[in-house]
């Protein structure tokens, strides 16, 4: 069943405003910072938070609608919700957990139980049906959730930062699971997360949120190559500049000139990626004609190549090899020379 | 390792020890003069027996009332935003610093025969509570009820209310949520409420003789016979004193963890 709805809750000075729709079958990630409001967002759909405005449909029935007066309760949605510390309930075992919504929904305990186990096997976890949540681990109390979310056949599929919980060896396992679970799923699915990977691997739709507001929406590869915000670009790992294009030529808000590939006219996004940044120490000949002299402000390792932050005129972020830098023998407050080839860069209209 | 730290003070320490003696000597004392040769023969009167037995049904039934009313009080106080709370929870600790012989009173003007609502009972049902056994369990159950709403509501404050969100996206109702969830979440915390509750009903006096009077067999409980037995038989005042000890010492073990210790 299809989920439309238009958000707005207002806590306090904070206002969320996100306009969501999502067909069966597919995924959409809430995609932003701690504190954009999408766990409200998630809250307002499983019905644990009521709107102040706008209207929540699934499968064309009203859920909620404050101009209307409607409100149906949490517990008469079709909504399965996985929680970002799994709420398990401590007392019953990982079977007994599953079988609860099926239970609260009438079905016979002997029933409830088989259906169950089924979902736990089907979750990898039938030889830990009797354990109880403190016995699991945290990859497997995750799919004890999603099994529990997943068994009471939810039209529409919540999932608060499913894998946030989770150390970084097991997330790449679960991330996979969980990627084969929501393809089965037939639903409608809503994944709130900060982490721009789980969000491209899980989701077939991304919608940015920031400060309440979706700051960008469309497919995650899209995103991916056209961020609009700093905040997107930083997660994506792009340089990110708005500027005023003439042909090739554009030139930066914040000062700069980049050159790009193709002829565009107005104002601009434009994009390059650190690692296709080049550092020299003295001024290369024949350069490309993205040339500027930039003072280095920090150095970090990530994982096999080096980043390098940058001021200039545009500031940047470069990605080099520790063989690049102990060739440059890179240190704080060193003035180097970059290059970024024009075919390098992405511009697209704002 | 030498001690590094400084010697205590003997200005503290001489009243902390005057101070341990002073709560320490009565109970030694209750196990010294205790007639040991004759206890079996105290312990197997039929009096002695018939208070305990009284007294054990009375704190019980009140122990069960408590608990059938006290936990959704102490639910509607820890999870409701209902007007007028906090009084309420004002009030519920009332019987807690109020003297009993006033909780006493109190309840023969409202349950007495001539009372507020102990007239009706009278005159439609016949049904009278004072100088009877209900009328002692509803004296202990006034006034021990405030010991299980405070430990139950310390609990459920304790507990993450988000566990009834997830009960609620599950299907479950709110009344399924608190009986399946919450209740099984806080049950340790009820289980030392109604311990320290039945205990308040064990010792229960003041509001027990003032509504309830003292009539063997019917109201007299384990502390009335104890008041009783000192002016004629003091032998067997200290035999069920002694009752009353062996009993509070084995509810303090019982709730040593919980109360004593770090609290979880």
């Amino acid at each position: 069943m299809t989920l439309q709805a238009t958000l707005s809750v207002h806590i306090g000075s904070f206002t969320l405003a996100a306009d969501i729709g999502v067909e069966p079958g597919t995924t959409l990630a809430l995609l932003g910072p701690n504190g954009a409001g999408k766990s409200t967002a998630l809250r307002a759909l499983a019905g644990l938070r009521p709107l102040t405005g706008g209207v929540v449909e699934l499968g064309g029935r009203t859920l909620d609608d404050p101009a209307r007066g409607v409100f149906v309760p949490p517990e008469q949605r079709s909504v399965g919700v996985v929680f970002q510390d799994y709420l398990l309930f401590g007392h019953l075992s990982a079977v007994d957990n599953v079988a609860f919504g099926l239970r609260a929904r009438g079905m016979r305990k002997r029933e409830a139980n088989t259906a169950a186990a089924e979902w736990l096997d089907r979750v990898g976890l039938a030889a830990q049906a009797r354990h109880k949540p403190r016995q699991l681990s945290g990859g497997q109390a995750q799919r004890v959730a999603l099994a529990r979310a997943l068994a009471i056949r939810p039209d529409l599929l919540l999932l608060d930062e499913p894998l946030a919980a989770l150390d970084a060896a097991t997330r790449i396992q679960i991330r996979a699971q969980l990627r084969k679970h929501l393809d089965e799923y037939d639903g409608a699915t809503v994944l709130v997360t900060h982490d721009p990977l789980d969000a491209m691997v899980l989701a077939d739709r991304l919608l940015v949120v920031e400060n309440g507001t979706v700051v960008q929406a469309g497919a995650p590869a899209e995103i991916a190559k056209r961020p609009r915000t700093d905040y997107i670009a930083a997660l994506v790992g792009l340089n990110l500049y708005r500027g005023t294009a003439d042909g090739v030529t554009i030139k930066l808000n914040d000062g700069g000139v980049l050159t790009t590939a193709h002829p565009m006219e107005g104002a601009v996004f434009v994009t390059f990626p650190p690692n296709a940044v080049s550092l020299h120490k003295t001024r290369p000949d024949g350069s490309p004609r993205n040339t500027w002299l930039a003072e280095v402000a920090g150095i970090e390792q990530h994982a096999d190549t080096v980043r390098v932050r940058l001021n200039g005129i545009p500031d940047l972020l470069a990605d080099v090899t520790t063989a690049a830098v102990a060739e440059l023998s890179l240190t704080p407050g060193q003035q180097v020379w970059v290059t970024v080839k024009a075919t390098e860069t992405n511009a697209y209209p704002i | 390792m030498r001690a590094v730290r400084a010697r205590v003070p003997v200005a503290l320490v001489i009243p902390a020890l005057i101070g341990l003696a002073f709560l320490v000597l009565p109970l030694i004392g209750l196990v010294i003069r205790a007639p040991w040769a004759t206890l079996v023969d105290h312990l197997s009167t039929a009096e002695v027996g018939e208070a305990l037995r009284l007294s054990l049904i009375c704190a019980t039934s009140a122990t069960a009332i408590c608990l059938v009313l006290g936990v959704p009080l102490a639910w509607m106080l820890a999870r409701t935003e209902i007007p007028g709370r906090r009084i309420a929870r004002a009030f519920v600790t009332v019987p807690l610093v109020l003297p009993p012989v006033v909780g006493g009173v109190a309840l023969l003007l409202v349950f007495g025969r001539r009372g507020v609502i102990g007239q009706y009972l009278d005159s439609w049902f016949g049904f009278s509570l004072p100088f009877t056994t209900t009328g002692v369990i509803v004296a202990e159950a006034f006034v021990a009820m405030p010991f299980l709403v405070i430990a139950v509501e310390g609990a459920l404050r304790g507990a993450d209310p988000r566990f009834e969100e997830a009960a609620a996206t599950l299907g479950a109702s709110r009344w399924m949520a608190f009986r399946r969830v919450t209740l099984p979440t806080v049950a340790p915390g009820i289980a030392a409420g109604a311990v320290l509750c039945w205990a308040r009903a064990l010792g229960e006096f003041g509001a027990t003789i003032t509504f309830a009077g003292n009539f063997p067999g019917t109201t007299q409980t384990m502390p009335l016979a104890v008041y009783l037995a000192l002016e004629q038989d003091p032998d067997s005042a200290t035999v069920l004193s002694l009752v009353l000890l062996v009993v509070s010492v084995a509810i303090l073990v019982s709730l040593r963890d919980r109360w004593i210790g770090a609290r979880a």
